[in-house]
């Protein structure tokens, strides 16, 4: 491994999404209408504020969504355009190239953070007891952990369609148990105990707890717990990424 | 230079998806020349080929290069690769393309210029490789190859769809690098390439028909150009 071929990797994949102002403009601009759409859908609802409920755990579902499909796509467009043999044909670090990319999509995601909590915040009027700041890196840890996901996953489909199907089968069940539709404890044993093992299950809490309280010490240690799977994901990518291919 | 060819093989098999598609062939690519590695296609000229740069799985056999095993970590950056898809990024310019490369192979940026003038691309460089013409990408993806002055050139087809005076001017390239000690490996269906190579090989079907020099193979077979050479052997082993 060596920090100067990491290094260019990301510089390259930023190069490619600089000459993509359209994927770029998405990336930032959807989060932001989507919280202010779901801001809309509960603005007449009488009594508690529903949208204060939702918010949070959105801020951390969407890095989380977004990244992971973008990570899938691009490295399956370097396999089948040739690119990844090349590169594996050089002097590249597995890890060079998985870092390389966590590294570029982590940037995108901090932009990304960045307008979706100061929409929530600064315009929707989401009500945050924790530091917003925070708020911000749990996103970007979120988006670090899809990325992470994505580029191991990458590694098993063969088509772009494969590619598709592993967020309906690998992200959709996440959402489900992360507790947005039901609070995990509330949920039967089984998949209580499922949800413990899911990495977006701590992500949410992370923003939760964020939203309710101003105490930090369970936010950094689901924090460490999203990180501990963004690096197991991308030691299983490294893994499972095979120079020698059939 | 180093003693002894820069590519040798020995009892290459190679298996995949459960079927042998080398099997078991003896070859050695020399320093200092252009060898043609000539056959139709799907007969292994690929897999051949992946095998030298260490990316090909189920390979048997003893294959060493540029005097280490083949796939060995050393050769890494001394091994230039062409595949046959051009493999270099669409949303990129030329030069951020060599750029990029040259930063994994740890070569210096006058090497891009460098290479860029080599295939006849100065004055593009700027360009999205998008916006270019089939022939102009696939000399992209040989100047990345020939970034670092590579020991060992492996190009899978490189001039297939050029036109005329630009394959005249890559296979020009392709022997001035052999003239300064490089061992140059180039595939091709096209028979009427053979002609341009110091040194051939003929394949069908994983198997080796003839090797040797153009002359020397057209002598053997009794005519006087290769693909008749080529047609002759398939008879006569038939």
């Amino acid at each position: 491994m060596s920090p100067r071929r990491t290094l260019a990797v990301a510089v390259r994949v930023l190069a490619q999404v600089r000459r993509d102002p359209r994927t770029l403009a998405l990336l930032v601009l959807v989060p932001c209408l989507l919280m202010t759409l779901l801001w809309w859908m509960f603005k007449d609802e009488p009594g508690f504020n529903l949208f204060d409920q939702i918010a949070p755990a959105l801020l951390a579902i969407f890095p989380f969504i977004v990244m992971f499909l973008v990570t899938s796509v691009t490295t399956l467009r370097e396999r089948s355009g040739g690119t990844l043999e090349r590169l594996l044909a050089m002097p590249l670090a597995k890890l060079d190239l998985l870092l390389g990319y966590a590294l570029a999509f982590g940037l995108l995601a901090a932009i990304q953070a960045a307008a979706a909590v100061g929409v929530s915040v600064g315009l929707l009027g989401l009500d945050i007891e924790g530091s917003v700041w925070l708020l911000a890196v749990v996103g970007i840890a979120d988006a670090v952990l899809g990325t992470a996901l994505g580029l191991f996953v990458s590694a098993f489909a063969r088509t772009e369609f494969q590619a598709v199907q592993f967020m309906p089968a690998l992200v959709v069940p996440q959402i489900l148990l992360c507790g947005l539709l039901v609070p995990r404890d509330a949920m039967p044993e089984v998949l209580h105990r499922i949800s413990d093992v899911l990495p977006l299950s701590y992500a949410v809490d992370a923003m939760n707890d964020l939203a309710g309280s101003a105490a930090t010490a369970d936010v950094w240690r689901n924090l460490a717990v999203i990180a501990g799977f963004a690096v197991a994901f991308l030691a299983l990518g490294a893994a499972t990424l095979k120079r020698r291919t059939a | 230079m180093s003693v002894g060819p820069a590519v040798e093989a020995r009892d290459l098999r190679v298996t995949r998806g459960g079927h042998e598609v080398l099997h078991g062939i003896d070859f050695a690519v020399p320093g200092g020349e252009v060898t043609g590695l000539l056959g139709p296609s799907g007969c292994g000229k690929t897999t051949l080929m992946r095998v030298l740069v260490g990316v090909q799985a189920h390979v048997e056999g003893t294959v060493t290069v540029l005097g280490q095993p083949a796939g060995s970590r050393g050769l890494r950056s001394r091994i230039g690769y062409v595949t046959q898809a051009a493999s270099v990024y669409d949303d990129l310019s030329i030069v951020e393309n060599l750029a990029f490369f040259a930063r994994v192979l740890g070569v210096g940026r006058d090497e891009i210029h460098r290479c860029i003038e080599a295939v006849d691309l100065a004055g593009h460089g700027d360009q999205v490789v998008r916006n270019l013409s089939g022939g102009q990408r696939s000399r992209v993806n040989l100047a990345v190859a020939l970034l670092g002055e590579p020991d060992l050139l492996v190009l899978d087809e490189p001039t297939v769809g050029l036109d005329p005076v630009l394959r005249e001017s890559l296979w020009a390239t392709f022997h001035r690098l052999a003239d300064d000690g490089a061992a140059v490996l180039v595939s091709s269906h096209v028979m009427d390439e053979a002609e341009r190579c110091d040194r051939l090989l003929l394949m069908r079907d994983g198997a080796f028909l003839a090797e040797g020099a153009p002359a020397e193979i057209k002598q053997k077979a009794g005519v006087d150009d290769v693909e008749q050479a080529f047609l002759a052997i398939v008879r006569g082993a038939g």
